[in-house]
Protein backbone atom coordinates (compact mmCIF):
# COMPACT_ATOMS: atom_id res chain seq x y z
CA UNK A 1 0.00 0.00 0.00
CA UNK A 2 2.71 2.32 1.04
CA UNK A 3 4.67 1.51 -2.14
CA UNK A 4 1.56 2.29 -4.18
CA UNK A 5 1.15 5.65 -2.55
CA UNK A 6 4.85 6.59 -2.85
CA UNK A 7 5.37 5.52 -6.42
CA UNK A 8 2.05 5.69 -8.24
CA UNK A 9 -0.09 8.24 -6.42
CA UNK A 10 2.47 10.62 -4.96
CA UNK A 11 0.90 13.67 -6.63
CA UNK A 12 -2.15 14.58 -8.69
CA UNK A 13 -0.46 14.42 -12.11
CA UNK A 14 1.19 11.18 -11.09
CA UNK A 15 -2.11 9.67 -9.99
CA UNK A 16 -3.79 10.75 -13.25
CA UNK A 17 -1.00 9.19 -15.30
CA UNK A 18 -1.30 5.95 -13.34
CA UNK A 19 -5.06 5.83 -13.89
CA UNK A 20 -4.68 6.60 -17.59
CA UNK A 21 -2.18 3.78 -18.03
CA UNK A 22 -4.38 1.35 -16.08
CA UNK A 23 -7.35 2.26 -18.28
CA UNK A 24 -5.30 1.75 -21.47
CA UNK A 25 -4.05 -1.60 -20.23
CA UNK A 26 -7.59 -2.68 -19.35
CA UNK A 27 -8.80 -1.70 -22.82
CA UNK A 28 -5.88 -3.14 -24.80
CA UNK A 29 -4.56 -6.19 -22.99
CA UNK A 30 -7.62 -8.47 -22.97
CA UNK A 31 -8.23 -8.22 -26.74
CA UNK A 32 -4.52 -8.70 -27.35
CA UNK A 33 -4.41 -11.85 -25.21
CA UNK A 34 -7.56 -13.11 -26.91
CA UNK A 35 -6.09 -12.51 -30.33
CA UNK A 36 -2.62 -13.85 -29.63
CA UNK A 37 -3.49 -16.83 -27.43
CA UNK A 38 -7.11 -17.64 -26.64
CA UNK A 39 -8.57 -17.48 -30.13
CA UNK A 40 -5.37 -18.17 -32.02
CA UNK A 41 -5.21 -20.93 -34.59
CA UNK A 42 -2.15 -22.95 -33.69
CA UNK A 43 -2.12 -25.49 -36.43
CA UNK A 44 -3.84 -26.01 -39.71
CA UNK A 45 -2.72 -27.32 -43.11
CA UNK A 46 -3.73 -24.03 -44.72
CA UNK A 47 -5.20 -20.68 -43.80
CA UNK A 48 -8.89 -21.63 -44.04
CA UNK A 49 -9.53 -22.00 -40.28
CA UNK A 50 -7.86 -18.62 -39.77
CA UNK A 51 -10.52 -16.95 -41.93
CA UNK A 52 -13.32 -18.23 -39.71
CA UNK A 53 -15.26 -15.56 -37.83
CA UNK A 54 -13.69 -14.73 -34.46
CA UNK A 55 -10.42 -16.45 -35.24
CA UNK A 56 -7.37 -14.83 -33.64
CA UNK A 57 -3.77 -14.91 -34.66
CA UNK A 58 -2.96 -17.38 -37.37
CA UNK A 59 0.09 -19.01 -35.80
CA UNK A 60 -0.60 -21.98 -38.01
CA UNK A 61 1.28 -20.04 -40.67
CA UNK A 62 4.40 -20.30 -38.56
CA UNK A 63 3.94 -23.89 -37.38
CA UNK A 64 3.15 -24.97 -40.90
CA UNK A 65 5.84 -23.03 -42.73
CA UNK A 66 8.56 -22.66 -40.09
CA UNK A 67 10.97 -24.89 -41.95
CA UNK A 68 10.76 -22.72 -45.02
CA UNK A 69 11.18 -19.58 -42.89
CA UNK A 70 14.25 -20.97 -41.12
CA UNK A 71 15.95 -22.71 -44.01
CA UNK A 72 14.61 -21.00 -47.13
CA UNK A 73 14.83 -22.93 -50.36
CA UNK A 74 17.34 -25.42 -49.03
CA UNK A 75 16.25 -28.91 -50.21
CA UNK A 76 13.51 -30.01 -47.85
CA UNK A 77 14.79 -33.47 -46.99
CA UNK A 78 18.25 -31.99 -46.24
CA UNK A 79 16.99 -29.45 -43.69
CA UNK A 80 18.79 -31.25 -40.87
CA UNK A 81 22.02 -29.88 -42.33
CA UNK A 82 21.37 -26.15 -41.84
CA UNK A 83 19.63 -27.03 -38.57
CA UNK A 84 22.80 -28.71 -37.33
CA UNK A 85 24.75 -25.75 -38.74
CA UNK A 86 22.70 -23.30 -36.69
CA UNK A 87 23.27 -25.46 -33.63
CA UNK A 88 27.04 -25.43 -34.24
CA UNK A 89 26.92 -21.62 -34.56
CA UNK A 90 24.94 -21.30 -31.33
CA UNK A 91 27.43 -23.50 -29.48
CA UNK A 92 30.25 -21.33 -30.84
CA UNK A 93 28.46 -18.15 -29.75
CA UNK A 94 27.90 -19.44 -26.23
CA UNK A 95 31.41 -20.77 -25.70
CA UNK A 96 32.88 -17.53 -27.02
CA UNK A 97 30.74 -15.61 -24.58
CA UNK A 98 32.11 -17.39 -21.55
CA UNK A 99 35.37 -15.91 -20.43
CA UNK A 100 36.76 -19.17 -19.15
CA UNK A 101 36.93 -20.40 -22.75
CA UNK A 102 38.94 -17.37 -23.87
CA UNK A 103 42.10 -19.15 -24.88
CA UNK A 104 43.82 -19.98 -28.16
CA UNK A 105 41.88 -23.24 -28.51
CA UNK A 106 38.73 -21.14 -29.04
CA UNK A 107 40.11 -19.82 -32.32
CA UNK A 108 40.68 -23.41 -33.42
CA UNK A 109 37.14 -24.27 -32.39
CA UNK A 110 35.88 -21.46 -34.63
CA UNK A 111 37.95 -22.59 -37.60
CA UNK A 112 36.79 -26.18 -37.07
CA UNK A 113 33.18 -25.14 -36.50
CA UNK A 114 33.02 -22.96 -39.60
CA UNK A 115 34.66 -25.68 -41.69
CA UNK A 116 32.07 -28.13 -40.37
CA UNK A 117 29.29 -25.70 -41.31
CA UNK A 118 30.79 -25.32 -44.78
CA UNK A 119 30.81 -29.09 -45.24
CA UNK A 120 27.26 -29.36 -43.92
CA UNK A 121 25.89 -26.58 -46.08
CA UNK A 122 27.65 -27.32 -49.36
CA UNK A 123 27.97 -31.05 -48.97
CA UNK A 124 29.37 -32.90 -51.92
CA UNK A 125 31.51 -35.00 -49.56
CA UNK A 126 30.81 -37.83 -47.11
CA UNK A 127 27.78 -38.83 -49.14
CA UNK A 128 26.05 -35.47 -48.60
CA UNK A 129 24.43 -34.26 -51.82
CA UNK A 130 25.88 -30.99 -53.10
CA UNK A 131 23.76 -27.89 -52.48
CA UNK A 132 24.83 -24.71 -54.29
CA UNK A 133 24.71 -21.65 -52.10
CA UNK A 134 21.99 -20.00 -54.20
CA UNK A 135 19.66 -22.29 -52.31
CA UNK A 136 20.90 -21.36 -48.84
CA UNK A 137 18.46 -19.23 -47.00
CA UNK A 138 16.37 -18.25 -44.05
CA UNK A 139 17.75 -17.85 -40.56
CA UNK A 140 20.89 -19.79 -41.46
CA UNK A 141 21.79 -17.23 -44.11
CA UNK A 142 21.09 -14.34 -41.76
CA UNK A 143 23.33 -15.87 -39.09
CA UNK A 144 26.07 -16.65 -41.60
CA UNK A 145 26.04 -13.11 -42.99
CA UNK A 146 26.08 -11.60 -39.50
CA UNK A 147 28.73 -13.94 -38.11
CA UNK A 148 31.14 -13.70 -41.02
CA UNK A 149 30.36 -10.03 -41.41
CA UNK A 150 31.28 -9.15 -37.83
CA UNK A 151 34.15 -11.64 -37.64
CA UNK A 152 35.89 -9.92 -40.56
CA UNK A 153 34.64 -6.37 -40.16
CA UNK A 154 35.69 -6.00 -36.54
CA UNK A 155 39.42 -6.76 -36.93
CA UNK A 156 39.41 -4.71 -40.13
CA UNK A 157 37.81 -1.80 -38.30
CA UNK A 158 40.57 -1.87 -35.67
CA UNK A 159 43.18 -1.66 -38.43
CA UNK A 160 41.26 1.22 -40.06
CA UNK A 161 40.98 3.09 -36.77
CA UNK A 162 44.69 2.65 -36.08
CA UNK A 163 45.39 3.61 -39.69
CA UNK A 164 43.42 6.81 -39.35
CA UNK A 165 45.64 7.78 -36.41
CA UNK A 166 48.81 6.64 -38.13
CA UNK A 167 51.72 8.98 -38.85
CA UNK A 168 52.36 7.18 -42.14
CA UNK A 169 50.74 9.35 -44.84
CA UNK A 170 49.74 6.49 -47.16
CA UNK A 171 48.15 4.39 -44.40
CA UNK A 172 46.38 7.44 -43.04
CA UNK A 173 45.05 8.47 -46.45
CA UNK A 174 43.73 5.00 -47.31
CA UNK A 175 41.97 4.71 -43.95
CA UNK A 176 40.36 8.14 -44.14
CA UNK A 177 39.30 7.56 -47.74
CA UNK A 178 37.75 4.19 -46.93
CA UNK A 179 35.89 5.39 -43.87
CA UNK A 180 34.59 8.61 -45.37
CA UNK A 181 33.63 7.17 -48.76
CA UNK A 182 31.85 4.14 -47.36
CA UNK A 183 30.08 6.03 -44.60
CA UNK A 184 28.83 8.49 -47.16
CA UNK A 185 26.74 5.98 -49.12
CA UNK A 186 23.81 3.83 -48.02
CA UNK A 187 24.41 0.12 -47.51
CA UNK A 188 21.79 -0.57 -50.17
CA UNK A 189 23.83 1.18 -52.81
CA UNK A 190 26.91 -0.79 -51.81
CA UNK A 191 24.91 -4.00 -52.11
CA UNK A 192 23.66 -2.96 -55.55
CA UNK A 193 27.17 -2.20 -56.64
CA UNK A 194 28.36 -5.56 -55.38
CA UNK A 195 25.56 -7.40 -57.11
CA UNK A 196 25.23 -5.50 -60.37
CA UNK A 197 28.34 -3.46 -61.06
CA UNK A 198 31.16 -5.70 -59.88
CA UNK A 199 30.39 -8.49 -62.38
CA UNK A 200 30.60 -5.94 -65.20
CA UNK A 201 34.15 -5.02 -64.28
CA UNK A 202 35.43 -8.51 -63.69
CA UNK A 203 37.40 -9.99 -66.60
CA UNK A 204 35.59 -12.60 -68.66
CA UNK A 205 35.61 -16.02 -67.07
CA UNK A 206 36.08 -14.71 -63.54
CA UNK A 207 33.01 -14.71 -61.41
CA UNK A 208 32.57 -14.19 -57.74
CA UNK A 209 29.59 -15.75 -56.15
CA UNK A 210 26.73 -13.36 -55.32
CA UNK A 211 26.61 -14.35 -51.66
CA UNK A 212 30.32 -13.65 -51.31
CA UNK A 213 29.98 -10.31 -53.08
CA UNK A 214 27.18 -9.29 -50.76
CA UNK A 215 29.20 -10.41 -47.76
CA UNK A 216 32.22 -8.39 -48.88
CA UNK A 217 30.03 -5.31 -49.37
CA UNK A 218 28.65 -5.70 -45.87
CA UNK A 219 32.11 -6.19 -44.35
CA UNK A 220 33.42 -3.08 -46.13
CA UNK A 221 30.43 -1.14 -44.83
CA UNK A 222 30.47 -2.40 -41.25
CA UNK A 223 34.24 -1.94 -40.97
CA UNK A 224 33.92 1.77 -41.77
CA UNK A 225 31.29 2.28 -39.07
CA UNK A 226 33.06 0.18 -36.46
CA UNK A 227 36.34 1.96 -37.21
CA UNK A 228 34.91 5.24 -35.98
CA UNK A 229 33.65 3.56 -32.82
CA UNK A 230 37.07 2.07 -32.16
CA UNK A 231 38.72 5.41 -32.92
CA UNK A 232 36.53 7.01 -30.28
CA UNK A 233 37.82 4.48 -27.77
CA UNK A 234 41.41 5.06 -28.84
CA UNK A 235 41.03 8.79 -28.38
CA UNK A 236 39.80 8.36 -24.84
CA UNK A 237 43.04 6.68 -23.76
CA UNK A 238 45.31 9.24 -22.05
CA UNK A 239 48.46 10.15 -23.91
CA UNK A 240 50.55 9.03 -20.94
CA UNK A 241 49.61 5.38 -21.49
CA UNK A 242 51.32 5.26 -24.85
CA UNK A 243 54.30 7.22 -23.50
CA UNK A 244 54.72 4.84 -20.57
CA UNK A 245 54.69 1.90 -22.98
CA UNK A 246 57.18 3.73 -25.22
CA UNK A 247 59.45 4.44 -22.28
CA UNK A 248 59.45 0.73 -21.39
CA UNK A 249 60.63 0.01 -24.92
CA UNK A 250 57.46 -1.70 -26.19
CA UNK A 251 57.45 -1.51 -29.99
CA UNK A 252 54.35 -0.17 -31.76
CA UNK A 253 52.37 -3.37 -32.24
CA UNK A 254 53.05 -4.72 -28.77
CA UNK A 255 52.18 -1.35 -27.27
CA UNK A 256 48.97 -1.29 -29.28
CA UNK A 257 47.92 -4.86 -28.51
CA UNK A 258 48.93 -5.00 -24.85
CA UNK A 259 48.34 -1.49 -23.58
CA UNK A 260 46.18 0.63 -25.86
CA UNK A 261 43.59 -1.70 -27.40
CA UNK A 262 42.56 -3.56 -24.23
CA UNK A 263 41.63 -0.23 -22.69
CA UNK A 264 40.15 1.32 -25.82
CA UNK A 265 37.96 -1.67 -26.65
CA UNK A 266 36.72 -2.01 -23.09
CA UNK A 267 35.33 1.51 -23.05
CA UNK A 268 33.96 1.00 -26.57
CA UNK A 269 31.81 -2.01 -25.67
CA UNK A 270 28.46 -0.18 -25.55
CA UNK A 271 28.81 1.60 -28.90
CA UNK A 272 30.42 -1.49 -30.46
CA UNK A 273 27.51 -3.71 -29.47
CA UNK A 274 25.15 -1.04 -30.68
CA UNK A 275 26.79 -1.23 -34.09
CA UNK A 276 26.84 -5.05 -34.03
CA UNK A 277 23.10 -5.10 -33.36
CA UNK A 278 22.44 -2.61 -36.13
CA UNK A 279 24.59 -4.71 -38.46
CA UNK A 280 22.75 -7.91 -37.54
CA UNK A 281 19.49 -6.32 -38.58
CA UNK A 282 21.04 -4.69 -41.65
CA UNK A 283 21.72 -8.15 -43.05
CA UNK A 284 18.02 -8.15 -43.94
CA UNK A 285 18.80 -5.63 -46.69
CA UNK A 286 20.19 -8.42 -48.85
CA UNK A 287 16.56 -8.99 -49.79
CA UNK A 288 16.98 -6.33 -52.45
CA UNK A 289 19.65 -8.26 -54.32
CA UNK A 290 17.69 -11.46 -54.12
CA UNK A 291 19.46 -13.30 -51.34
CA UNK A 292 17.13 -15.43 -49.35
CA UNK A 293 17.55 -14.38 -45.72
CA UNK A 294 15.10 -14.73 -42.86
CA UNK A 295 13.03 -11.72 -43.86
CA UNK A 296 12.93 -12.74 -47.53
CA UNK A 297 11.60 -16.15 -46.64
CA UNK A 298 8.84 -14.46 -44.65
CA UNK A 299 8.04 -12.30 -47.63
CA UNK A 300 7.92 -15.29 -49.96
CA UNK A 301 5.75 -17.22 -47.52
CA UNK A 302 3.25 -14.40 -47.58
CA UNK A 303 3.14 -14.47 -51.38
CA UNK A 304 1.87 -18.04 -51.16
CA UNK A 305 -1.86 -17.80 -52.03
CA UNK A 306 -2.67 -20.23 -49.24
CA UNK A 307 -1.28 -17.88 -46.60
CA UNK A 308 -1.87 -14.45 -47.99
CA UNK A 309 -3.06 -11.80 -45.54
CA UNK A 310 -1.29 -12.96 -42.39
CA UNK A 311 1.62 -10.57 -42.52
CA UNK A 312 1.19 -9.46 -38.91
CA UNK A 313 1.81 -12.96 -37.57
CA UNK A 314 4.68 -13.61 -39.93
CA UNK A 315 6.45 -10.35 -39.22
CA UNK A 316 5.85 -10.68 -35.48
CA UNK A 317 7.59 -14.02 -35.65
CA UNK A 318 10.51 -12.58 -37.61
CA UNK A 319 10.76 -9.72 -35.11
CA UNK A 320 10.83 -12.22 -32.27
CA UNK A 321 13.72 -14.10 -33.86
CA UNK A 322 15.68 -10.88 -34.45
CA UNK A 323 14.83 -9.71 -30.96
CA UNK A 324 16.11 -12.88 -29.30
CA UNK A 325 19.51 -12.51 -30.93
CA UNK A 326 19.80 -8.75 -30.41
CA UNK A 327 18.62 -8.91 -26.82
CA UNK A 328 21.13 -11.69 -26.10
CA UNK A 329 23.92 -9.49 -27.53
CA UNK A 330 22.79 -6.53 -25.48
CA UNK A 331 22.54 -8.45 -22.20
CA UNK A 332 25.84 -10.15 -22.80
CA UNK A 333 27.61 -6.85 -23.41
CA UNK A 334 26.22 -5.46 -20.17
CA UNK A 335 27.52 -8.48 -18.29
CA UNK A 336 30.88 -8.24 -19.96
CA UNK A 337 31.16 -4.58 -19.07
CA UNK A 338 30.39 -5.32 -15.45
CA UNK A 339 32.89 -8.16 -15.34
CA UNK A 340 35.68 -6.14 -16.92
CA UNK A 341 34.93 -3.25 -14.63
CA UNK A 342 35.70 -5.36 -11.58
CA UNK A 343 38.92 -4.18 -10.02
CA UNK A 344 39.13 -1.11 -12.22
CA UNK A 345 36.79 1.11 -10.32
CA UNK A 346 38.06 3.00 -7.37
CA UNK A 347 36.21 0.85 -4.85
CA UNK A 348 38.53 1.49 -1.96
CA UNK A 349 41.84 3.18 -1.56
CA UNK A 350 44.48 0.85 -0.24
CA UNK A 351 45.87 2.05 3.07
CA UNK B 1 83.63 8.86 -12.93
CA UNK B 2 86.59 9.10 -15.21
CA UNK B 3 85.17 7.02 -18.08
CA UNK B 4 82.74 8.21 -20.72
CA UNK B 5 79.56 9.93 -19.55
CA UNK B 6 76.21 8.10 -19.40
CA UNK B 7 74.35 11.02 -20.92
CA UNK B 8 75.94 13.66 -23.06
CA UNK B 9 74.21 16.55 -24.80
CA UNK B 10 76.10 18.94 -27.05
CA UNK B 11 74.50 22.07 -28.47
CA UNK B 12 71.01 20.59 -28.35
CA UNK B 13 68.19 22.68 -29.78
CA UNK B 14 64.52 21.86 -29.93
CA UNK B 15 61.54 23.70 -31.33
CA UNK B 16 57.80 23.24 -30.92
CA UNK B 17 56.75 24.81 -34.19
CA UNK B 18 58.37 28.24 -34.18
CA UNK B 19 58.89 28.29 -30.41
CA UNK B 20 62.32 27.25 -29.29
CA UNK B 21 62.06 25.20 -26.09
CA UNK B 22 65.71 24.20 -25.77
CA UNK B 23 68.58 26.50 -26.72
CA UNK B 24 72.07 25.18 -27.19
CA UNK B 25 71.97 22.81 -24.22
CA UNK B 26 75.25 21.26 -23.09
CA UNK B 27 75.18 18.77 -20.27
CA UNK B 28 77.05 15.67 -19.33
CA UNK B 29 76.00 13.12 -16.70
CA UNK B 30 78.55 10.67 -15.38
CA UNK B 31 77.81 7.12 -14.36
CA UNK B 32 76.24 7.02 -10.89
CA UNK B 33 75.71 10.77 -10.86
CA UNK B 34 72.48 12.25 -9.54
CA UNK B 35 71.26 15.38 -11.23
CA UNK B 36 68.36 17.47 -10.05
CA UNK B 37 66.85 19.66 -12.76
CA UNK B 38 64.87 22.63 -11.57
CA UNK B 39 63.51 25.85 -12.93
CA UNK B 40 60.26 27.72 -13.47
CA UNK B 41 57.51 26.04 -15.45
CA UNK B 42 58.08 26.27 -19.15
CA UNK B 43 61.82 26.36 -18.68
CA UNK B 44 62.29 23.19 -20.74
CA UNK B 45 63.34 20.83 -17.95
CA UNK B 46 60.66 18.21 -18.66
CA UNK B 47 61.41 18.41 -22.36
CA UNK B 48 65.07 17.86 -21.60
CA UNK B 49 64.50 14.59 -19.70
CA UNK B 50 61.98 13.39 -22.28
CA UNK B 51 64.63 13.88 -24.92
CA UNK B 52 66.97 11.43 -23.19
CA UNK B 53 64.79 8.40 -24.00
CA UNK B 54 63.49 9.66 -27.31
CA UNK B 55 59.97 10.62 -26.18
CA UNK B 56 60.71 13.95 -27.84
CA UNK B 57 62.74 14.42 -31.00
CA UNK B 58 65.32 17.18 -31.19
CA UNK B 59 66.38 19.30 -34.15
CA UNK B 60 69.89 20.48 -33.43
CA UNK B 61 73.00 19.20 -31.67
CA UNK B 62 73.82 15.72 -30.50
CA UNK B 63 72.52 13.47 -27.70
CA UNK B 64 74.46 10.38 -26.68
CA UNK B 65 73.17 7.93 -24.07
CA UNK B 66 75.53 5.23 -22.82
CA UNK B 67 77.55 5.53 -26.01
CA UNK B 68 74.53 5.32 -28.33
CA UNK B 69 73.88 8.42 -30.37
CA UNK B 70 70.15 9.21 -30.48
CA UNK B 71 69.30 9.95 -34.07
CA UNK B 72 65.50 10.34 -33.93
CA UNK B 73 65.12 6.98 -35.65
CA UNK B 74 63.40 3.85 -34.38
CA UNK B 75 66.59 1.83 -34.08
CA UNK B 76 68.62 4.08 -31.82
CA UNK B 77 65.56 5.11 -29.84
CA UNK B 78 64.76 1.47 -29.16
CA UNK B 79 68.35 0.77 -28.11
CA UNK B 80 68.38 3.74 -25.73
CA UNK B 81 65.01 2.88 -24.20
CA UNK B 82 66.44 -0.45 -23.15
CA UNK B 83 68.96 1.44 -20.99
CA UNK B 84 66.71 4.13 -19.58
CA UNK B 85 63.81 3.88 -17.16
CA UNK B 86 61.31 6.68 -16.75
CA UNK B 87 58.89 7.73 -14.02
CA UNK B 88 56.12 10.19 -14.89
CA UNK B 89 54.31 12.85 -12.92
CA UNK B 90 50.96 11.16 -13.52
CA UNK B 91 52.28 7.61 -12.81
CA UNK B 92 50.84 6.26 -16.09
CA UNK B 93 50.35 2.77 -14.71
CA UNK B 94 48.36 0.51 -17.02
CA UNK B 95 44.91 0.49 -15.39
CA UNK B 96 43.79 -2.81 -16.92
CA UNK B 97 46.69 -4.71 -15.35
CA UNK B 98 47.48 -5.51 -11.72
CA UNK B 99 50.56 -4.01 -10.09
CA UNK B 100 52.41 -7.27 -10.72
CA UNK B 101 51.33 -7.43 -14.36
CA UNK B 102 52.41 -3.81 -14.82
CA UNK B 103 55.89 -4.92 -13.80
CA UNK B 104 56.08 -8.13 -15.83
CA UNK B 105 54.69 -6.71 -19.10
CA UNK B 106 57.87 -5.20 -20.51
CA UNK B 107 60.34 -7.88 -19.31
CA UNK B 108 58.15 -10.58 -20.86
CA UNK B 109 57.24 -8.78 -24.10
CA UNK B 110 60.41 -6.81 -24.74
CA UNK B 111 63.11 -8.91 -23.09
CA UNK B 112 61.42 -12.27 -23.73
CA UNK B 113 61.94 -13.20 -20.09
CA UNK B 114 60.06 -16.36 -19.02
CA UNK B 115 56.88 -15.43 -17.14
CA UNK B 116 57.88 -17.18 -13.90
CA UNK B 117 61.20 -15.41 -13.83
CA UNK B 118 59.58 -12.05 -14.58
CA UNK B 119 57.11 -12.56 -11.75
CA UNK B 120 59.86 -13.44 -9.29
CA UNK B 121 61.74 -10.31 -10.33
CA UNK B 122 58.57 -8.22 -10.07
CA UNK B 123 57.79 -9.45 -6.57
CA UNK B 124 61.34 -8.74 -5.48
CA UNK B 125 61.07 -5.19 -6.85
CA UNK B 126 57.68 -4.61 -5.26
CA UNK B 127 59.23 -5.77 -2.00
CA UNK B 128 61.97 -3.23 -2.54
CA UNK B 129 59.48 -0.38 -2.90
CA UNK B 130 57.60 -1.85 0.10
CA UNK B 131 54.38 -2.66 -1.67
CA UNK B 132 54.61 -6.44 -2.24
CA UNK B 133 51.35 -7.06 -0.36
CA UNK B 134 49.49 -5.01 -3.00
CA UNK B 135 50.91 -6.97 -5.93
CA UNK B 136 47.55 -8.26 -7.12
CA UNK B 137 45.63 -5.01 -6.85
CA UNK B 138 44.74 -2.83 -9.80
CA UNK B 139 46.16 0.72 -9.96
CA UNK B 140 42.75 2.27 -9.20
CA UNK B 141 42.77 0.43 -5.86
CA UNK B 142 46.08 1.98 -4.82
CA UNK B 143 46.82 5.42 -3.39
CA UNK B 144 48.83 7.91 -5.41
CA UNK B 145 51.99 7.23 -3.43
CA UNK B 146 51.59 3.49 -3.88
CA UNK B 147 50.96 3.92 -7.60
CA UNK B 148 54.11 5.98 -8.02
CA UNK B 149 56.16 3.38 -6.14
CA UNK B 150 54.76 0.68 -8.45
CA UNK B 151 55.69 2.91 -11.40
CA UNK B 152 59.28 3.15 -10.11
CA UNK B 153 59.41 -0.62 -9.69
CA UNK B 154 58.00 -1.04 -13.20
CA UNK B 155 60.81 1.05 -14.66
CA UNK B 156 63.38 -0.87 -12.59
CA UNK B 157 62.07 -4.20 -13.90
CA UNK B 158 63.80 -3.46 -17.21
CA UNK B 159 67.11 -3.17 -15.30
CA UNK B 160 67.93 0.29 -16.63
CA UNK B 161 71.31 1.96 -16.23
CA UNK B 162 69.72 5.39 -16.01
CA UNK B 163 66.50 6.47 -14.30
CA UNK B 164 64.64 9.61 -15.36
CA UNK B 165 62.07 11.17 -13.05
CA UNK B 166 59.73 13.83 -14.44
CA UNK B 167 58.24 15.60 -11.41
CA UNK B 168 57.52 12.29 -9.64
CA UNK B 169 55.92 13.85 -6.58
CA UNK B 170 54.05 16.81 -8.10
CA UNK B 171 50.75 14.93 -8.45
CA UNK B 172 50.84 13.50 -4.92
CA UNK B 173 49.06 14.53 -1.77
CA UNK B 174 51.63 15.97 0.67
CA UNK B 175 51.51 13.01 3.06
CA UNK B 176 52.50 10.63 0.28
CA UNK B 177 55.49 12.54 -1.02
CA UNK B 178 57.85 11.13 1.56
CA UNK B 179 57.17 7.46 0.79
CA UNK B 180 58.10 8.08 -2.84
CA UNK B 181 61.16 10.21 -2.05
CA UNK B 182 62.39 7.53 0.40
CA UNK B 183 62.38 4.97 -2.40
CA UNK B 184 64.26 7.40 -4.65
CA UNK B 185 66.84 8.11 -1.95
CA UNK B 186 67.43 4.38 -1.54
CA UNK B 187 67.81 3.98 -5.27
CA UNK B 188 70.35 6.80 -5.30
CA UNK B 189 72.23 5.06 -2.50
CA UNK B 190 72.57 1.99 -4.70
CA UNK B 191 74.53 3.93 -7.29
CA UNK B 192 71.85 4.44 -9.97
CA UNK B 193 72.45 7.23 -12.46
CA UNK B 194 69.49 9.56 -11.97
CA UNK B 195 68.11 12.68 -13.61
CA UNK B 196 65.29 14.11 -11.54
CA UNK B 197 63.04 17.02 -12.40
CA UNK B 198 61.65 18.14 -9.08
CA UNK B 199 60.87 21.05 -6.84
CA UNK B 200 61.69 19.01 -3.73
CA UNK B 201 64.68 21.02 -2.64
CA UNK B 202 65.22 18.83 0.43
CA UNK B 203 65.74 15.89 -1.89
CA UNK B 204 68.09 17.96 -4.04
CA UNK B 205 70.17 18.93 -1.01
CA UNK B 206 70.58 15.40 0.34
CA UNK B 207 70.83 13.36 -2.84
CA UNK B 208 71.96 15.44 -5.80
CA UNK B 209 75.56 15.61 -6.88
CA UNK B 210 74.65 18.57 -9.00
CA UNK B 211 71.69 20.91 -9.32
CA UNK B 212 71.01 22.16 -12.81
CA UNK B 213 68.89 25.28 -13.05
CA UNK B 214 67.09 25.99 -16.29
CA UNK B 215 65.19 29.01 -17.49
CA UNK B 216 63.66 29.77 -20.90
CA UNK B 217 65.20 26.72 -22.53
CA UNK B 218 68.72 27.33 -21.33
CA UNK B 219 70.88 25.87 -18.64
CA UNK B 220 71.55 28.89 -16.48
CA UNK B 221 73.46 27.35 -13.60
CA UNK B 222 74.95 24.00 -12.78
CA UNK B 223 76.52 23.54 -9.37
CA UNK B 224 76.78 21.37 -6.30
CA UNK B 225 73.58 21.73 -4.22
CA UNK B 226 75.35 23.52 -1.38
CA UNK B 227 76.77 26.12 -3.74
CA UNK B 228 73.55 26.49 -5.66
CA UNK B 229 71.33 26.98 -2.64
CA UNK B 230 73.70 29.14 -0.63
CA UNK B 231 75.37 31.18 -3.31
CA UNK B 232 73.46 31.22 -6.59
CA UNK B 233 75.40 33.13 -9.17
CA UNK B 234 72.57 34.56 -11.25
CA UNK B 235 69.59 36.75 -10.47
CA UNK B 236 67.27 34.33 -12.22
CA UNK B 237 68.31 31.51 -9.90
CA UNK B 238 68.04 33.77 -6.88
CA UNK B 239 64.52 34.81 -7.91
CA UNK B 240 63.50 31.21 -8.49
CA UNK B 241 64.88 30.10 -5.13
CA UNK B 242 63.16 32.91 -3.29
CA UNK B 243 59.85 31.92 -4.92
CA UNK B 244 60.17 28.24 -4.24
CA UNK B 245 61.62 28.41 -0.74
CA UNK B 246 59.73 31.51 0.27
CA UNK B 247 56.37 29.98 1.04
Amino acid sequence: MRWLRDNLFSSWPNALATLAILWLAWRLLPPLVEWAFLHAVWSAPDSRPCHAAGAGACWALITERYRFILFGTYPYEQHWRPALGILVLLVLYVTSALRRFWRPALALAWVGGLALIGVLMWGGVFGLPYVENERWGGLMLTLLLATFGIAFAFPLSILLALGRRSQLPAVHAVSVLWIELVRGVPLISLLFMASVMVPLFLPAGVSIDKLLRALIAMIVFAAAYLAEVVRGGLQAIPHGQGEAADALGLPYWRKTLLVVLPQALRISIPPLVNTFIAFFKDTSLVVIIGLFDLLTSIKVTLEDPGWRGFGVEAYLFASLVYFVFCFAMSRYSQNLERELERGHVRTERGA
Amino acid sequence: MADKPMIEMRGVGKWFGKFQVLKNVDISVAQGEKIVLCGPSGSGKSTLVRLVNGLEPYQAGKVTVDGIELKNDAKTIEAVRGEVGMVFQSFNLFPHLTALENLTLAPVWVRRMPKKEAEALALQLLERVRIAEQAHKYPAQLSGGQQQRVAIARALAMKPKIMLFDEPTSALDPEMIKEVLDVMVELAGEGMTMVVVTHEMGFARTVADRVVFMDQGEIVESAAPKTFFEAPRTDRARLFLSQILGH
